[in-house]
């Protein structure tokens, strides 16, 4: 920090007038000062001309347009909004959407992700190569390539209607999405939910106390036998039961197009499945790493102690890979969060495209729309990354 | 013999195996046949229309003829000369600084440093005796190089000095890099390119008007400045503590420090990183789509509404995405070169 002083280096004789210059407090205050000052300032500056041209060109300001009639029309949408709906109804219908792409795309892909990262990791040499050759070529093209690629390439030209390509006779795919069932509304599957919820908390019940009483008396408790009877076994007969009694709206061909059903906009379809086979390519590597991150000799001390290999993997393999996996997999999780914005380009109705676009079209408030957008992902951004440290501290401690 | 062994314990070691094996041999051949008979043995090559593509393959005329156009966008045919002029002065003086042996390659790297970027934009946009050409004529892959390389000289220098900022002692300083890291980090890059192309006119000051492509750059530079500044970090926590002590102990005050001693190893270990950065940063420059800036993408994009070509989406999007993926993989083997010869080195 001394050379924008250095002509000023202390010389015998000299007073002791400026002495305080050399002191490593003052220069600390001075240089913090000074790139304060200078940011503040910047700062200023873009706020006085923005404020300058903003009434120069008539924009208004404040957050009243949020009240206003949003005027907008929206071909994606879950909530109630209409066109006479406000600006406020158009944010949250963006938020809905995004929350929404992003949510069955980080499922998908954690699951197609595992898959490949397993199998790039096994002893099969085709098994393996095909994987890596996937993850190669994926990681090396942009998103966008791919969302423009599945919303032109591949979704435009399916067939229409007439011929859509039926999934076990329930749902359609064709070149206007995909049209899936829907349970009509009065449906079971809220205390299918229910079930399964208290499932859960029983099992964390159990857990917590089997793991109590084997710390106290050494007696180990069947711990995973009723997991899975809890969790794999009983959610699927509630869900299985919860489908028979359901009736279901299924989408039928009347004329040249289906009725019924819920359609999933082509923009939808082309969005998910591009996040997802682009990001479980990264998904995959992070798997791998976290799976090979493990020492062998890990592996070797659970078969001395005499675990058998499918204890390994749950006692010794899965909690040590976890935990070096977790923190990337959070930033992968952000990343499709942010990354659903790519869906502007095709038009899907997210926040970025609906909200800086549309709303921001129409109403010209740059500024307050810029902040609002941002600001809503910055919010879900730091929910999740706390709520990632906080299991991350967990894991740490377990398993230390 | 050795060989037969081989192929049973890699392919068929088990009977499970096999079945894996065998039914991924199959998918395998059912997908490639019909892809090399599209690319190659159906395709067209030869022609000049639309009418020349008879065959079920693919109609690489089409490419052919819109090679132009992939390349340098909508720019002026007659000054193209520059372009290529532009780009053989990056080659060279890029080949030219990687020989470790050129005498005074540090003086020559700083002044091709200061020099080649004006010299660049002075070629391109034209001006000062050369026919001025509108950002709007620009496209193709011209542009992907040029938004990657001009947004990387905006995130390079940024990113290191957020990268130490973040690692300064004085409190203000480091709040105020990690406040600007995670704010552009925590952001789409999407709304990045719509608030540069929306906001930097509305900040300055009336009468200095920004170029659309220069607000793009702005904002991928900020962008990738944030995610730089993060992998700078990661080579400045790899060094030793004792690298800045053993340098103060001898007088070096911060700067010199930093600048000899510090930040030379650190973007040393952080180099495999930045390259990851850098090819974040083409895989990003395709954003400017969406503010209508025709790049390598947009420009495949747009030739497929061409009348007198339509459906050519796979051939547009098979050339497209095969230039993308020769560039990053290209560059991705540059960045694990780099941390072999990194690790060989500490090795010894």
């Amino acid at each position: 920090m001394d050379s924008g002083l250095a002509g000023l280096r202390p010389r015998p004789g000299m007073t002791h007038m400026f002495s305080f210059l050399y002191q490593k407090k003052f220069r600390d205050l001075f240089w913090q000062a000074f790139v304060l000052i200078g940011v503040l300032g910047l700062l200023a500056f873009f706020v006085i001309n923005a404020s300058r041209n903003m009434r120069e060109a008539g924009i208004a300001s404040g957050f009243d347009f949020l009240w206003r009639t949003a005027g907008i029309e929206i071909p994606f949408v879950l909530t109630n909004y209409t066109a006479q709906s406000d600006n406020w109804s158009l944010l949250f219908v963006g938020i809905v959407n995004t929350l929404l792409i992003t949510f069955v795309s980080v499922i998908a892909a954690t699951v197609l992700g595992f898959v490949i990262g397993i199998a790039r990791l096994s002893t099969n040499w085709l098994l393996s190569r095909l994987a890596g050759a996937y993850v190669e070529a994926v990681r090396n093209i942009p998103l966008l390539f791919f969302v423009l690629f599945w919303y032109f390439g591949v979704i435009a030209a399916l067939p229409g209607p007439r011929q859509s390509i039926g999934i076990f006779g329930v749902a359609f795919l064709n070149n206007r999405g995909l049209i899936i069932p829907l349970p009509n509304y009065p449906s079971p599957f809220g205390k299918a939910v229910l079930a399964i919820l208290a499932a859960l908390v029983v099992q964390f019940v159990f857990a917590a106390w089997a793991r109590r009483r084997r710390d106290r008396t050494g007696k180990d408790a069947p711990v995973w036998a009723v997991g899975t009877l809890l969790l794999g076994i009983l959610p699927v007969i509630a869900l299985t039961l919860a489908t028979m009694s359901t009736s279901w709206d299924v989408p039928a061909l009347r004329g040249f197009n289906y009725r019924g059903g819920f359609v999933l906009v082509p923009e939808f379809v082309a969005l998910f499945a591009a996040l997802t086979t682009y990001t479980a390519a990264f998904i995959a590597e992070i798997v791998r790493g976290g799976i090979l991150a493990v020492p062998k000799g890990q592996l070797e001390a659970a078969a001395a102690v005499g675990l058998r290999p499918s204890q390994t993997l749950r006692l010794v393999v899965i909690p040590q890979a976890l935990r070096v996996m977790i923190p990337p997999m959070t930033s992968q999780y952000l990343n499709v969060l942010k990354n659903s914005s790519f869906g502007a380009a095709i038009a899907y109705p997210e926040l970025v495209s609906v909200f800086m676009g549309s709303a921001l079209n129409n109403t010209g408030q740059a500024i307050e729309i810029i902040a609002i957008t941002l600001s809503v992902y910055l919010a879900i951004g730091l929910c999740v990354s706390a709520l990632m440290n906080w299991y991350n501290a967990r894991m740490a401690l377990v398993t230390r | 013999m050795s060989t037969l062994r081989l192929i049973r314990q890699k392919l068929f070691a088990t009977p499970l195996d096999a079945v894996i094996t065998l039914v991924l041999a199959f998918l395998l051949w059912r997908a490639l046949v019909p892809l090399v008979d599209w690319m190659l043995l159906d395709a067209t090559f030869r022609g000049a229309s639309r009418a020349d593509c008879v065959g079920d393959g693919a109609c690489w005329v089409f490419v052919k003829a819109r090679f132009g156009q992939f390349m340098y966008g909508l720019y002026p045919v007659t000054e193209r000369w520059r372009v290529d002029l532009a780009g053989a002065i990056l080659v060279v003086s890029g080949a030219l600084l990687a020989w470790k042996a050129l005498p005074y390659r540090r003086a020559l790297a700083i002044a091709a440093l200061i020099v080649l970027p004006p010299l660049g934009i002075w070629l391109l946009a034209g001006g000062f005796g050369l026919r001025p050409v509108e950002t709007r004529e620009w496209g193709g892959l011209t542009l992907t190089i040029f938004i990657s390389l001009y947004a990387a000289l905006i995130a390079i220098p940024l990113g290191i000095l957020l990268a130490l900022g973040r690692q300064s002692r004085l409190p203000i300083i480091r709040m105020l890099s990690i406040i600007f890291i995670e704010f552009w980090r925590g952001v789409p890059i999407v709304a990045v390119i719509f608030l540069a192309s929306i906001l930097l006119p509305l900040i300055m000051p009336a009468g200095i008007g920004i170029d659309r492509l220069a607000r793009a750059v702005i904002g991928l530079g900020l962008v990738i400045a944030a995610y730089m500044a993060e992998a700078v970090r990661g080579g400045l926590q790899a060094l030793p503590e004792g690298q800045h002590e053993a340098a103060t102990a001898l007088g070096l005050g911060y700067w010199r420090a930093t600048g000899l001693i510090v930040l030379p190893q650190a973007i040393r270990i952080a180099l495999p990183a930045m390259t990851n950065e850098f090819i974040a940063l083409i895989k990003n420059t395709t954003l400017v789509l969406i503010v209508s800036i025709l790049d390598l993408l947009g420009i495949a994009q747009a030739a497929l509404a061409d009348p007198n070509w339509v459906g050519m989406n796979k051939e547009a999007y098979a050339f497209a995405g095969l230039l993308y993926w020769l560039g990053c993989f290209g560059l991705s083997r540059v960045g694990l070169a780099m941390e072999r010869s990194q690790a060989k080195n500490e090795k010894r």
